[in-house]
């Protein structure tokens, strides 16, 4: 299995704010890998600027080998990530039909992204329900629901959420993190972003600790739960 | 009624053109009730002839004339609105792409006349060139402009593209002035006459006791202004590249993440407000035959006007707003005139326009049918 993405040493900035200091990690083929850490750390950061929403100062970013480190968003997305931004950016006054298209943009091929909507509607049959309803008229849920469905749309080589958990019933939250899950037994490999640490790393293969634009510590995401400094700041446990 | 809204017959054809027979059947028909009313009431007052039916006689010809000038103010301000849904800016040199696009078409007629070749080809041949060549020119001008005068100033505080907007305004007019004094020496425009476009169609309408008199080009006008108007909507929201207009409308950094070239899509957006804006002017250069460069000003601000009275950012606005005040601005022309006894005329039309501005951005900032960017049209 070979490495999917590699981040070396990315220092990112917002001005003068120094946001991200020398981050470096890797998402191998298959693996679920999540990024946790508290308000502020960079965990965000460090996703706009593997999609090119951001460009990095130093350092490089590459997708099966490949330098995407200075691409715009556009084309590291036709490169294969996916990236489903934090606060789920539905587009309000479009349908949910008319966001899923959205999502498969870069693909011309109407026979076949016909077939994966078929395919997120078997995944979420409350989207298929709402199909022509506004995304702006979504519930909280559903429209998590519809920013992952979107997401899988362009069939990503990477598949980046950004805390798909956030302001979910545990009830949605558990379902978001099974679907998770089973996106990634069919093959889709996956970076994580959770502030719920302990839902993100039950789930992940291996797990990064992000610290105000550093990562601090790395390991296979059991290892991780067992860490003391991760139970006490991250899982809350004493 | 489910199956009917999604048949897409009804959805890009008999919706648009049904939206479009509302707008203008509810304004002409509440502004003609309401001067119907003060005729009726200040009838008293007046000696010679009877006021109600004075207001009567003219009519007609205000109404036409009205849903006329509303379709150009439509079309220039659809230009405006999609421009600031996308960018939400104001793009004051659309005024002057509306102007370059008038004076292409003239000089194509112009060039075909010195050929002599204007009298012996077809007239609508002619006229349908001289559109594209105007909607080409003008909206290939409006990326150009975007390229140069706007897109360095992307991440730069609102005011500072609207002043290079300002300026490119007066660089265009400039610009115009400059070629068309040293290719012709003269900076009028003179539309040549050619073909039948300036009789009459006599139509008799049961129950107006006077036939009705259309111009051939306003009925061309209008025809052409219709098939833009529903080619836009079945453009923004039937095809993949119109949603990507809405979608960038509504949430630019997300759209980069669908995979849609967010520049490109601003580029498009440009060239269709510009082409749209190009065909109003060769379409305003046939019914007012002379034009110079500074002809973009008043219908471009009067544009702006219709599109901040629809709600800026809205299409749908847009058309609402155009034709609502070219109705208000014939009305007011007409009927001041003859309820003030002459006192008040014509003359005062442009200030209609601006009182309702002044009156709109103070009572209804957002306009009458809101700001929704990005909306289906
Ligand atoms: N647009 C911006 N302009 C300036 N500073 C920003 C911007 N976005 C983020 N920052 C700063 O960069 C740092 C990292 O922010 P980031 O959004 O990546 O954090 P995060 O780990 O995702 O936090 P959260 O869990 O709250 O989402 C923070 O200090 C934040 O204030
Ligand atoms: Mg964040």
């Amino acid at each position: 299995m070979g490495k999917i993405l590699e981040v070396e040493n990315v220092h990112s900035y917002y001005g003068h704010i120094h946001a991200l200091k020398g981050i470096s990690l890797y998402v191998e083929e298959g693996e679920i890998v999540s990024l946790i850490g508290s308000n502020g750390a960079g965990k965000s950061t460090t996703l706009r600027t593997i999609s090119g929403l951001l460009h990095p100062r130093h350092g490089t970013i590459k997708l099966d080998g490949r330098d995407i480190t200075h691409l715009e968003p556009h084309l590291v997305v036709a490169a294969g990530v996916g990236h489903v931004p934090e606060g789920r950016g539905i587009f309000p006054k479009l349908t949910v039909r008319e966001n899923l298209e959205m999502g498969a943009f870069t693909i011309n091929d109407p026979a076949k992204n016909a077939e994966r909507m078929e395919q997120v509607f078997a995944l979420f049959p409350r989207l298929k329900e709402r199909i022509d309803q506004y995304g702006g008229t979504l519930s909280g849920g559903e429209q998590q629901m519809l920013a992952i469905g979107r997401g899988l749309m362009q069939h990503p080589r990477i598949l980046m959420l950004d805390e798909p958990s956030m302001g979910l019933a545990p009830v949605l939250v558990e379902l978001i993190f099974d679907i998770i899950q089973k996106l990634n037994k069919e093959g889709v490999t996956i970076l994580l972003v959770e502030q719920n640490a302990q839902m993100a790393l039950s789930i992940a293969h291996r797990g990064y600790v992000l610290q105000t634009g550093n990562i601090v510590l790395t390991d296979t995401a059991d290892k991780l739960r067992q860490n003391e400094m991760v139970q006490k700041t991250y899982l809350g446990i004493e | 009624m489910k199956q009917l809204t999604s048949n897409p017959f009804y959805k890009f054809v008999l919706f648009p053109i049904g939206q479009i027979l509302a707008f203008i059947l509810g304004a002409g028909i509440t502004l003609s009730v309401l001067v119907i009313l003060l005729a009726y009431i200040f009838r008293g007052s007046v000696t010679n002839l009877d006021l109600v039916e004075r207001t009567l006689v003219i009519l007609p010809k205000v109404l036409i004339d009205g849903i006329t000038i509303g379709f150009v103010y439509a079309t220039i301000a659809l230009g405006y609105t999609m421009v600031y849904g996308v960018l939400e800016f104001i793009n004051f040199s659309h005024s002057e792409i509306f102007m370059v696009g008038g004076v292409v078409g003239v000089e194509l007629l112009r060039y075909l006349e010195a050929q002599g070749a204007l009298a012996s080809m077809n007239q609508y041949v002619v006229i349908a060139l001289a559109i594209l060549l105007g909607m080409f020119i003008a909206g290939s001008l409006a990326v150009t402009v975007e390229r140069v005068a706007y897109k360095p100033l992307r991440n730069a505080p609102r005011l500072v593209p609207l002043i290079s907007a300002i300026g490119m305004s007066f660089f265009l007019q400039d610009a115009v002035r400059l070629i068309l004094g040293l290719t012709t020496g003269e900076f009028n425009v003179i539309l040549p006459k050619f073909g039948t476009f300036d009789e009459f169609q006599t139509f008799n309408v049961p129950g107006v006791a006077a036939p009705v008199q259309l111009q051939n080009k306003t009925i061309l006008l209008i025809g052409v202004t219709i098939v833009m108007l529903v080619g836009l909507n079945y453009l923004v929201n039937g095809t993949k590249i119109g949603k990507a207009i809405r979608a960038v409308a509504q949430d630019r950094p997300t759209a980069s993440l669908m995979g849609i070239n967010v520049n490109f899509i601003i580029s498009i957006t440009f060239l269709i407000g510009g082409a749209l804006g190009g065909a109003a002017g060769v379409l305003f250069a046939l019914k007012v035959t002379r034009l110079d460069p500074f002809v973009g000003f008043f219908p471009g601000l009067k544009a702006f006007t219709a599109a901040v009275l629809g709600g800026i950012g809205n299409l749908t606005g847009a058309l609402l707003g155009g034709l609502v005040l070219g109705l208000l601005e014939s009305f007011g022309a007409s009927y001041l005139g003859v309820f003030t006894q002459g006192a008040f005329g014509a003359e005062y039309k442009d200030i209609f326009a601006f009182a309702i501005l002044i009156a709109i951005l103070i009572f209804r900032p957002s306009g009458l049918l809101g700001q929704t960017v990005g909306q289906k049209a």
